[in-house]
């Protein structure tokens, strides 16, 4: 493979802020990504996220802070000086060119040789496997398709950078899930130093190196998937991480880095994710794999079955407290609509959080 | 009653209504029924009597005199050059200043009032325009008096009663209508496909060249067609600011000369063919390029 890309070493954003107006939509945010690094972007929308993106790629000037590559500084130059490439959400293929002269638009910009973009064009063609679509204008494409050219277009003109505005977003389940790998395996080829946009966490944790979680403008938590996923630094992190229930109750007590809720009554107990004190309110957040049927008296709470879903290997229901606190949690044994029954999680599994500061962080 | 009554046999297939529905035809379809009538009224029927008229010569003759009479003689038929000498520049020239201000305008967030501002002159009418025209560029006018009193000239400038009158009239009248149609075509285009060429490496030349301009160009065919329609019946402000006599003699002075003064409606039927004959004949034109160019949806989106 010729296609050379990410010459540099880091790519460092040193508190990037961006206004609009009174609102920030981006505060202090300061990330370095090393080469070869799959970034992705994870948070709800209007967490920031394709702002930072944008910035990065020169499309919104940022109102402070500053971008550099490697020892030059970036975010003074106009995007078409920056090159980094990037896939937009709606692709935004140029609908009168054909896929060769779509993947070539970049490098005849450049003025680069006809020779030199044909054989450039036919890699990333081979690339992105669309060869024998050559000649199809977008409109003839199906999504995936249209995908593929967009990826080829951004990276054959070999960027530092490569940046993916929530590329998958437009296609159905089965295409996501198809894009994905093919992401993953050109990633895998190219070694393209990434950074992806997504609020799929599901997408982040499989693709990434790294995940950063941003909302309202501010970095929340940084790190690899399994950091993420199973130790979230914050209640709304671990909320996106999906740990789907969420118990609410008091601090009864400490004991190491375990704290013992009072919820409705019930005693239950988890890993202290974040100071909290006795007396303060709190919150027990679980997984729904790790909420299961148990013994009453183990670490849980009693509860009313609402729902329950067969879900082939095992059952998936949901139920409520006699305080109105919802949950979803699995079974191994169908259980009756109606009937009571107790949810237990391990106390290692259980992470518990301080009540988060009502309104911006 | 039975609150549930056996279903019947299904003995027929579709009733007429649903095959006519299948094919198009439904309820829906009699609303143009007032619009037929309306084109057929005003438009078909004056046409076609028109038409007809032109092959009855006043003076006698055969069918085909007035189209003659029109050709041999060169007061008349130079009108058909004056005209295009005025159409055409004046188009291309209102094209040409809509495009960079569309492009500035597409950006802006207070467009409404900008467009107020700018579609103004449609509603102030031709003749409100020329009246001012002459107030304001005339040899008494604002213009030639701040103009001598700097002591730029020493004699005022002539620029009414002659073609350049006519041209200033019909840029401030015609260009309204070419910008608006020029702005929605050009915000009807995907920004996101400019970004993705400055993405790409394209300085702003080169995303106008090589992504706008080719998605823009059937939207401008139509914009020139439009718009030179519009210039080449140019009535009052040819009377009123021109020279009728002599470079301003347009198509339809000849034809409001034949039919008013010298009552010889079949001639003006006659010159108002040509007149419909010459626009088609630009228009076609134009819009055949068309097929030069991509003609499909201006965004980038999975189609």
């Amino acid at each position: 493979m010729t296609i050379a890309l990410s010459q540099f070493d880091e790519v460092r954003l040193d508190r990037v802020s961006r206004d609009f107006g009174a609102l920030n939509a981006l505060r202090d945010v300061s990330l370095s990504i090393r080469r070869g690094e799959f970034i992705a972007l994870l948070g709800p929308s209007g967490c920031g996220k394709s702002t930072t993106l944008n910035c990065i790629a020169g499309l919104l000037p940022v109102t402070g802070g500053a971008i550099w590559l490697d020892k030059s500084r970036v975010d003074t130059l106009r995007p078409e000086e920056r090159g980094f490439g990037m896939v937009f959400q709606n692709y935004a293929l140029f609908p009168h060119l054909n896929v060769r002269q779509n993947i070539g638009f970049g490098l005849k910009m450049r003025g680069r040789p006809k020779a030199e973009i044909d054989r450039k064009v036919d890699e990333a063609l081979n690339l992105v496997r669309l060869r024998g679509q050559e000649n199809k204008l977008p409109g003839q494409l199906s999504g995936g398709q249209q995908q593929r050219v967009a990826i080829a277009r951004a990276i054959v003109i070999e960027p530092p950078l490569v940046l993916m505005d929530e590329p998958l977003s437009n296609l159905d389940a089965k295409l996501r899930l198809e894009m994905r790998a093919e992401i993953r395996r050109i990633h895998n080829e190219l070694g393209a130093t990434t950074i992806y946009v997504t609020h799929d966490q599901d997408e982040a944790l499989s693709l990434a190196d790294r995940i950063v979680v941003l909302r309202d403008g501010v970095i929340r938590q940084v790190g690899t998937p399994k950091e993420l996923y199973e130790a979230p630094a914050h209640f709304d992190v671990a909320d996106f991480m999906g740990f789907r229930n969420k118990l609410k109750g008091q601090v009864v007590a400490l004991e190491g880095d375990r704290a013992v809720l009072d919820v409705e009554g019930a005693r239950i107990s988890g890993v202290a994710r974040e100071r909290v004190t006795v007396g303060s309110t709190a919150y027990a957040a679980i997984r729904s794999d790790d909420l299961v049927v148990g013994e009453a008296g183990s670490n849980g709470i009693a509860a009313t079955v609402d729902t329950i879903e067969y879900r082939g290997r095992e059952f998936v229901g949901t139920a409520h407290s006699a305080g109105g606190l919802d949950f979803v949690f699995r079974s191994h044994h169908p259980v009756e609509p109606g009937s009571k029954i107790h949810l237990q999680a391990d106390d290692e599994r259980v992470l518990v959080f301080a009540e988060p500061v009502q309104g911006r962080h | 009653m039975d609150a549930v009554a056996p279903a019947p046999a299904v003995e027929h297939g579709p009733s007429l209504r649903q095959r006519m529905a299948a094919r198009g035809f439904d309820a829906v379809t009699l609303l143009i029924v007032p619009a037929a009538i309306f084109t057929l009224l005003l438009f078909v029927y004056p046409f076609a009597f028109g038409f007809v008229l032109s092959f009855e010569p006043k003076a006698g003759g055969d069918w085909l005199a007035n189209y003659r009479r029109f050709f041999s003689d060169p007061f008349l038929y130079k009108t058909i050059a004056n005209t295009l000498w005025l159409a055409i520049p004046v188009t291309l020239l209102n094209l040409l200043l809509a495009v960079p201000i569309a492009f500035r305008v597409r950006l802006m967030r207070r467009q409404r009032l900008l467009t107020t501002i700018l579609v103004l002159p449609i509603t102030l009418g031709t003749v409100l325009v020329a009246e001012g025209l002459l107030n304001y560029l005339g040899p008494q006018g604002w213009f030639n008096r701040t103009l001598l009193t700097f002591g730029l000239i020493s004699q005022p400038l002539k620029l009414v009663h002659n073609y350049w009158g006519v041209f200033a009239s019909l840029v401030i009248t015609g260009f309204p209508f070419t910008f608006l149609l020029t702005l929605s075509y050009v915000t009807g285009i995907d920004p996101a496909l400019e970004q993705a060429a400055a993405t790409l490496g394209a300085s702003a030349w080169q995303r106008f060249r090589h992504v706008y301009l080719p998605l823009l160009m059937p939207g401008f065919a139509i914009t020139f067609c439009l718009s030179f329609v519009q210039a080449f019946s140019v009535f009052p402000s040819a009377v009123l600011l021109g020279e009728p006599a002599g470079v301003t003699r347009v198509i339809s002075i000849a034809a409001a000369t034949a039919a008013f003064e010298e009552y010889d409606y079949s001639m003006a039927a006659a010159i108002a063919m040509i007149m419909g004959f010459v626009q088609l004949a630009i228009v076609v034109a134009v819009l055949a390029s068309r097929g030069l160019f991509y003609r499909g949806p201006a965004s980038g989106a999975k189609g």
